[in-house]
């Protein structure tokens, strides 16, 4: 099968057998049975006849939802094998439900040339569990001090659209300015991990109540607010696409809201850790809820909340950060900064919007797969469960409840922060072009 | 009373038995032989991750009081410089037979991840973390509070008494357990420090925050603890603008110090920066009871060794 980006992914699809999802619920809403077939929806409708040859998949009871796309996945590979490799981290991401992942670049070597965004793409190709996109850097070796050769990367093998130096934010006002001019030319977007090196400086948690206490030093909200305000300026005044990485307080929401308003081309995320943990989750210094930008307080979860719900807030996209158990069993202010999130990202979206009823199925289709595809502009995901369309999708049982268990999860690292908790929904089948790749939350090995 | 990590887990008897204990190993301090054979056979590490020499030795002194073997464990020269973890260290420990862990990390929850990381099973005694707490530096002021200001009364809280507090409060473990404590035993706190100084969330806490040292002190407060202002941490810089602006709005200084009441009494952790956060006269005049906390400490650290590691702790220690 052929994916947009001119690379195939694997031996995926066109020689599986035929597939008939029966009786399950597209984006929650009429049941309505899907036929697969060739890669493709071949047929949606009600009481399909089975075909010979087809493997029927009882969904009764289940949502169906086209194939999730993370915007913002570490997948560590080059030079953080230990963590996670390209087949880990994407044969985690089937296990959550999706079909393509944008690999961020904070690799090592840094994904700042046509030759490791062309490799990082071949592995994933050659993996099969999902697309992987690479994400380009936008300075070179993230160092903010001059520009990667963005163009290049544009026009490589893996057709880079999404630049980011993800990890570091690319603080000088002049170099963003020119990286969003400069993506332009090719559709490109810069997606800013929107943190004030300078009012960061040893920065541990948020600075707030339990910071003072737990004596850590804060990273102000107002170090994340300030530039994102500053870009959304900078990129109404050159007319560029700004993406906004994993947004966490209340007052980026407000700004956002406000850009939106005034008609500026900004999108944002917010991670599902930000939708439901805050920083009273430091209190045991368990550094396995260390993370960057940090957990905020609650009236922050209930603003992203909001702005998700109200669509200031684009997507959700995982962050998801794997580590080395040596990484974050240490003393808090020498611990890693990342938690996984790729196998819980589905349930933790139920759990804090579905069920609280902020967002329908049809909206979870939206924040986690039609416009994360959008703007990564990967023109083979996020398309609507209709005849023709890419047979990227998944079926999800929103009626068990599990206690999270990390020791299950594919991922190479268990820095979850969500172990032990009792989270909704059951991954039943992900489908990529139309191979099943996951069955009953289990990989299907090829 | 497993471990001793932080004013925020004791209740007010918890504090009052603990000083209880620690009054009494004053006494015992009084007599021509000094040490008591309560820790026989036991071992206490000292494992110390920051450089402190007053706090290793008080330690040292109090656990040796109590007939414990005492081991030194600290990052200079040791394996922890060469870059092994809490983790590896503490299994050492454990594999040792260590009894009780003194610990003294610059990172704060060090203690905390210690006692319930399941490294090490022994009780761990926080010799101060990061900027969170001090917990032992609390009970030691409370306790020199108490003799000064409950003079006849060693079962005596602290209610009525008004102490400020001065200084680099975002930087100090001291101040944040200070602040539960004294609160805690029913005084009054005042923080007076810079607002640069003073951590964005203490509002908070259960104290009053103020920017003006000379109107805290004419409130005619009981006692007034200066703390060390820490350089050191000070990542980012521009706290304040000079040594000499800092001195002349929050130092104590000689006119300052007369104008306190007869009876208040002034602190300081140490090492005091004489001449900067306190004039050298005030740190020597009679007021001062800088070098009794000295020797409460090893009084409040023998107790809670005590209440950690003897087998009838929580009871009224036997006269030995």
């Amino acid at each position: 099968m052929t994916i947009e980006n001119g690379m195939t992914t694997g031996t995926a699809g066109v020689n599986h057998a035929p597939l008939l999802i029966r009786g399950g619920r597209p984006y929650g809403e009429e049941v309505q049975d899907i036929l697969l077939a060739d890669g493709r929806i071949e047929a949606v409708g009600t009481d399909l006849e089975a075909p010979d040859g087809v493997e029927i998949i009882e969904a009764e009871g289940c949502i169906v939802l086209p194939g999730l796309v993370d915007l913002h996945t570490h997948l560590r590979e080059p030079g953080g094998e230990e963590a996670e490799t390209v087949e880990s981290g994407t044969r985690a991401a089937a296990r959550g439900g999706f079909t393509a992942v944008h690999a961020m670049a904070n690799t090592t070597p840094v994904a700042d040339t046509a030759g490791v965004v062309e490799q990082v793409a071949r592995r994933g190709d050659s993996a099969g569990w999902c697309a992987v996109r690479p994400v380009g850097a936008v300075t070179v070796g993230l160092a903010g001090e001059r520009l990667a050769e963005l163009d290049a990367m544009a026009n490589s093998r893996a057709k880079v659209r999404v630049f980011s130096d993800d990890g570091k934010c690319v603080d000088d006002p002049v170099l963003m300015r020119r990286a969003l001019e400069y993506v332009k030319s090719f559709d490109g977007v810069i997606a800013q991990h929107a943190q004030d090196p300078r009012l960061t400086e040893g920065a541990q948690m948020h600075e707030g109540v339990v910071s003072a206490e737990l004596g850590l030093t804060g990273w102000p909200a107002v170090a994340e607010e300030s530039i994102i305000a500053r870009d959304v300026l900078l990129a109404q005044h050159v007319g560029s696409r700004l993406h906004v990485c994993h947004l966490s307080t209340a007052g980026s929401v407000d700004i956002i809201r406000w850009a939106k308003q005034r008609g500026i081309a900004v999108t944002a995320e917010v991670t599902p850790h930000h939708l439901l943990l805050t920083d009273e989750n430091v209190r045991q210094f368990d550094a396995v809820f260390k993370v960057n930008p940090p957990l905020r307080t609650a009236a922050d979860v209930d603003a992203v909340r909001e702005g998700l719900a109200d669509g200031t807030i684009d997507i959700v996209a995982t962050d998801h950060a794997p580590h080395p158990r040596d990484a974050k069993d240490r003393e808090w202010d020498q611990a890693a900064m990342g938690m996984t999130g790729l196998e819980t990202a589905l349930s933790l979206v139920q759990l804090t919007m579905v069920d609280e009823g902020r967002l329908s199925w049809r909206d979870v289709a939206r924040v986690l797969s039609e416009k994360p595809a959008e703007i990564g502009r990967d023109e083979d995901q996020g398309r609507p469960l209709e005849p023709g369309s890419p047979a990227h999708l998944l079926v999800w049982d929103p009626h068990p409840v599990r206690v999270a268990d990390p020791a299950e999860h594919a991922s190479l690292s268990r820095n979850s922060p969500f172990a032990g908790l009792e989270l909704p929904g059951s991954n039943r089948l992900t489908v990529l072009g139309g191979r099943p790749t996951v069955r009953e939350g289990q990989v299907v090995e090829r | 009373m497993r471990h001793f990590i932080s004013i925020a887990d004791l209740t007010r008897e918890d504090a009052l038995a603990v000083l209880a204990t620690a009054e009494h190993m004053a006494q015992t301090q009084s007599r021509s032989i000094r040490k008591l054979p309560t820790l026989v056979g036991t071992t206490v590490v000292n494992l110390f991750f920051e450089d402190s020499t007053r706090t290793r030795i008080s330690f040292e002194a109090a656990a040796k009081r109590l007939s414990a073997d005492v081991i030194n464990f600290s990052a200079k020269g040791s394996s922890i410089s060469k870059g092994e973890s809490l983790k590896d260290t503490a299994l050492t420990l454990q594999a040792m037979g260590a009894d009780a862990v003194v610990v003294r990390s610059s990172s704060s929850g060090a203690a905390h991840l210690l006692a319930h990381s399941g490294w090490i099973d022994q009780p761990i005694v926080n010799a101060g973390d990061g900027a969170h707490e001090h917990p032992t530096q609390a009970m030691l002021d409370a306790f020199t509070m108490r003799r000064h200001l409950r003079p006849g009364d060693p079962t005596a809280d602290l209610a009525g008494l008004h102490v400020v507090i001065v200084g680099d409060v975002l930087h100090s473990r001291v101040a944040r357990s200070n602040v539960l404590l004294l609160s805690l035993l029913g005084a009054r706190v005042t923080l007076v420090a810079p607002p640069a100084l003073v951590p964005v969330g203490a509002t908070a806490w259960p104290c009053e925050i103020s920017y003006d040292l000379d109107a805290a002190l004419a409130t005619g407060p009981d006692a007034v603890m200066m703390l060390r202002v820490q350089s050191e941490r000070m990542v980012g810089g521009g706290f304040f603008p000079t040594a000499g602006e800092y001195s002349r709005r929050y130092g104590l200084t000689t006119a300052r110090a007369a104008t306190l009441p007869e009876h208040a009494i002034v602190l300081h952790p140490g090492p005091m920066n004489r001449g900067f956060e306190i004039a050298g006269a005030v740190a020597d005049s009679p007021r001062s009871v800088i070098v009794e906390q000295v020797a409460s400490g090893v009084f409040v650290r023998m107790a809670v060794l005590y209440h950690l590691l003897a087998t009838d702790a929580w009871e009224a220690p036997r006269d030995h």
